[in-house]
């Protein structure tokens, strides 16, 4: 009858840890990673293919460059780009989401129409004809992953909105004379933040991905800039040669991100839906 | 469904792919890369005349909407034009290498829809369970992996530390592609298979379980227990099929994400299928081989696409039949 | 025939857990200290509005609730304690169950194949088809092509596959027409009088009425009458507690007075009497623990502190009634 307290409420304060630290996890790697100076991951030709160490906790490559601080490095430009593009992503698939539900009619068949589009070609391909068409480079990739992660969020922003659109008080403010404009800012957009910052949370682990994995082909970040993407296709030139310290640990702290920002956002979830929860 | 649906879908799916087609081909055309550049080599001999003559031939004066008709006039007739990279019409490169892709693509699809199937079912059976955590783990790590350092790393520890496998290419060095063996054809599929198999699972798996859970707790099931039906009979006359027909649907629409993580795999086995082909077209600026390979693999996701629906509607009875009523 | 008991309902409270915004695990408890008992050969008819968790009790009584859900009190089967152990080997055959509707059927498997279950023949199902005036091909049909008429009938042969001695149905009649809705009826009291006990679950006190033994009460999660059907006939002083006299005065052929308010919510109850704050002898007594026990009154169990004076005014009433006509 009354709320119990019981033995589990600890779950929730659980969820919420594991979103903190995660969240210290990310930030540390991303604030170490700024600050990491070349210096750190110069060249140093006495130190070559060192495997680890307590000095070179991921070992050192063929120029004896640290591959510790170069994965920070890397880390945290790969992340500056996944936020960018997330915030990219998802401002144009708040703004497609909602004016597709709005509007309707012939706005909303073009918006689902240029989804199906993006979707048309693999990603892969559409991030490599978008870099090339930029001259390859940071620009390129930067540009590439920033347009390209909108339709997955603008459908369900959509679908969001279209489930709100047809309730009592959306169809009251519009009785009462507000404008498209006004009902969109003070109804709908309150009602899919939720959504939409989950969906952006969600983002950043597809955008950092999909980075590494251009560069990785060649056409992302340049060789002789820092990146996840570079050191593992330099890896694999060593690999036959049995450094394996190459291959594995950036590829591992590339995870570990990629795996707390889902974390995160699906913490986030659970605690903003408590039926998820119950399971 | 019947066949006006079948149809429209159809012609709807044509005209996506044209303009996937044409947005491939604008993105292309305004890459800051001269295919006359490309095509004679930075500091070639040839007189500004004879270069002038070229771009004639090839159409390059003409403004790009002429060039875009011209390019899809032929592309309909098959011919995609000349492979720089390759010197063979690209329509013949796209077959030679998609049949190696096609093959590794299969496989790894046909493996993680089985295996994912499976382990998805089981998972969402013995929810919480001890098996169903370690493989929730298990999927989440492999969800959020790069395709190519799984590679690397089976690269690294089954061909390099323990040398059960070869470290790349599709067929021993220094043979010609008719005296390889087909043993030796599948000695060298195995550790890419293996790649896009880890890469694909996940994805099925966690989808299976959580389709699963949600049938779980539906009404059907629980009027099915109140018949007196065992866990037995709820699985091999309920959720069997309902939970199969949504998974067959999506093996089929994921077919972007196939391909994507099969010309990631193909880049570090050096498998010389299409993955390597579009990678090494966009680096050597071989514009008709670029183009030929954006547009065949819109080809081939729309035709994933249209696969699933209309299994769905074969499967389906509500759409099978529905219209019938 | 003997009357034999078959099933017991004691003290039965269900509860759910559930997480709320916030950091707090809380139990939801939706049904509470319920009792109840069918007898053989007797139609026993729960009764209340729509989302009062009616349903809820027959999925206890199945043992088929969520895994969140928490039991407590007993079930007896045949005198035999029902857990989910028992209940599946009884399922399906002693115990059938009609559901609210048609979501209740495998989307993906044709109707013929599910009436006959797990347990049944072809045979049978096809005898009932025909009894229930269903074509031949339904059975080759599948759930979203019937009609709601049909899927009726249609879970209703599911339910008479097997000679079930328990009963149990959710909801039988919405979508029937008023001879198919009476031909149901009359089907129930086949079952009955052959000698099984049938709980009806249903929101539509008319049906319980027409076919009926007993009637019970159910409101915000538990029974607060539980009476023979002629006292829910007669209506008025023959009724022990005030929700029924309400319930039944708001009906179209009586006074067609609605009761103001609406039940509480399964999360904020109040304390003692549930109806309490909607009812017009509320006073202080009725806010103490004491108030919420099932008494036994004048042949039938209520939840009311006051039905004893109620029913000694009763008492009086009706002698005055007879001195007056002498």
């Amino acid at each position: 009858m009354r709320s119990k307290r019981t033995v589990f409420e600890n779950r929730r304060i659980q969820l919420v840890f594991w979103v903190v630290l995660a969240l210290c996890y990310l930030l540390g790697i991303f604030f170490v990673g700024l600050g990491v100076k070349e210096s750190a991951y110069g060249i140093c030709f006495e130190d070559k293919f060192l495997a680890p160490s307590l000095r070179h906790p991921f070992g050192t490559d063929g120029l004896g460059r640290d591959m510790f601080f170069r994965c920070m490095k890397g880390l945290s430009t790969s992340m500056v780009i996944g936020i960018l593009a997330a915030v990219v992503s998802s401002f144009l698939a708040l703004v497609m989401g909602i004016l597709s539900a709005v509007l309707g009619g012939f706005v909303d068949k073009f918006i689902n129409w240029a989804v199906d589009l993006c979707m048309g070609l693999p990603h892969i391909v559409l991030l490599l004809l978008i870099s090339f068409m930029m001259g390859k480079g940071m620009k390129g990739v930067t540009i590439a992953v920033a347009l390209t992660h909108w339709p997955a969020l603008t459908r369900l922003v959509r679908s969001e909105v279209l489930q709100i659109r047809s309730s009592l008080y959306v169809q009251t403010a519009y009785r009462m004379g507000k404008s498209p404009y006004q009902v969109a800012v003070t109804h709908m957009i309150p009602h899919v933040l939720p959504t939409y910052v989950i969906g952006l949370i969600l983002l950043f682990p597809h955008a950092i991905m999909h980075e590494a994995a251009i560069t990785f082909l060649g056409f992302g970040l340049p060789a002789e800039m820092p990146a996840i993407g570079v050191i593992l296709s330099e890896a694999m030139n060593h690999i036959a040669a049995g450094k394996w310290w190459l291959a594995l640990f950036p590829g591992l702290l590339l995870l570990t991100v990629v795996v707390l920002f889902d974390v995160i956002g699906d913490n986030l979830k659970k605690l903003w839906n408590p039926q998820s929860g119950n399971q | 469904m019947n066949g006006k649906k079948i149809f429209t879908e159809l012609l709807r799916m044509v005209c996506l792919l044209a303009a996937v087609s044409l947005v491939a081909f604008l993105l292309i055309t305004n890459a800051p890369i001269d295919p006359l550049v490309s095509y004679v080599g930075t500091n070639s001999t040839l007189s500004p005349e004879a270069k002038e003559e070229i771009a004639e031939y090839w159409g390059l004066k003409e403004s790009l909407p002429k060039r875009f008709l011209t390019w899809a006039g032929h592309a309909l007739q098959g011919d995609l034009g000349t492979s720089i990279t390759y010197k063979k019409p690209v329509a013949q490169v796209i077959g030679e290498r998609f049949s190696y892709s096609f093959v590794l693509m299969l496989a790894a699809w046909i493996l993680s829809s089985f295996l994912g199937f499976f382990l998805g079912i089981v998972c969402g059976l013995y929810q919480e369970g001890i098996f169903d955590r370690c493989i929730k783990v298990f999927c989440l790590i492999l969800k959020s992996a790069p395709t190519f350092w799984i590679g690397l790393l089976l690269l690294s520890l089954f061909a390099v530390k323990l040398g059960w496998f070869p470290i790349g290419m599709a067929a021993p060095i220094g043979k010609l592609s008719s005296e390889v063996a087909l043993g030796d054809r599948i000695y060298h599929l195995i550790l890419p298979v293996l790649t896009l198999t880890l890469v694909s699972i996940s994805e099925t798996t966690l989808y299976t379980r959580q389709k699963l859970v949600e049938i779980l707790s539906s009404d059907f099931i629980l009027y099915a227990r109140a018949r007196g039906e065992n866990r037995r009979q709820l699985v091999f006359r309920h959720i069997l099929k309902n939970v199969a027909l949504p998974a067959i649907t999506v093996q089929f629409s994921s077919f972007s994400e196939l391909f994507g993580g099969m010309a990631l795999a193909e880049n570090v086995f050096a498998y010389p299928g299409i993955g390597t082909a579009i990678t090494a077209a966009a680096l050597n600026g071989d514009v008709p081989l670029l183009l030929g390979i954006a547009v065949f693999s819109g080809l081939f996701v729309f035709s994933g696409n249209l696969i699933a629906n209309i299994l769905y509607g074969v499967l389906d009875p509500r759409i099978r039949e529905g219209e019938a009523l | 025939m003997k009357k034999e008991n078959i099933l017991k309902v004691e003290d039965l409270t269900v509860s759910f857990s559930r997480y709320q915004k916030g950091f707090h695990k809380t139990s939801l408890e939706v049904i509470h200290s319920l009792s109840l008992e069918v007898n053989s050969g007797e139609i026993v008819a729960v009764v209340g509005s729509s989302g009062s968790g009616k349903s809820l009790l027959a999925h206890a009584v199945l043992q088929l609730l969520p895994q969140n859900a928490k039991t407590k009190g007993e079930i007896l089967y045949r005198g035999n304690s029902l857990g989910e152990k028992q209940s599946r080997k009884l399922l399906g055959r002693e115990i059938s169950f009609i559901p609210q509707s048609v979501d209740y059927l495998d989307p993906l498997m044709r109707v013929g194949a599910q009436v006959q279950g797990v347990y049944g023949t072809k045979e049978r199902q096809q005898m009932l088809f025909q009894q229930f005036g269903l074509a031949q091909d339904t059975q080759q049909k599948y759930p979203f092509q019937l009609s709601g008429g049909m899927a009726r009938r249609v879970l209703i042969s599911a339910a008479l596959m097997e000679n079930a001695k328990l009963m149990i149905a959710d909801e039988p009649t919405p979508g029937l027409s008023v001879d198919l809705a009476m031909d149901t009826l009359k089907y129930f009291r086949n079952v009955a009088d052959q000698g099984a006990g049938v709980l009806l679950i249903t929101h539509d006190i008319d049906l319980a009425l027409q076919v009926a033994d007993r009637i019970a009460v159910f409101y915000a999660g538990t029974i607060l009458e539980l009476a023979p059907t002629e006292d829910f006939v007669k209506g008025g002083q023959a009724l022990r507690h005030p929700y029924s006299r309400a319930f039944m005065s708001a009906l179209p052929q009586n006074e067609f007075q609605p009761l103001a308010g609406s039940q509480p919510y399964a999360g904020n109850l109040p304390k003692g009497c549930l109806f309490a704050q909607r009812c017009s002898l509320c006073d202080e007594q009725c806010k103490s623990e004491d108030a919420a026990l099932m008494r036994q009154v004048a042949g039938g169990k209520v939840r009311c502190i006051h039905a004893i004076d109620q029913d000694r005014n009763r008492e009086i009433g009706n002698r005055h009634q007879a001195m007056a006509g002498i």
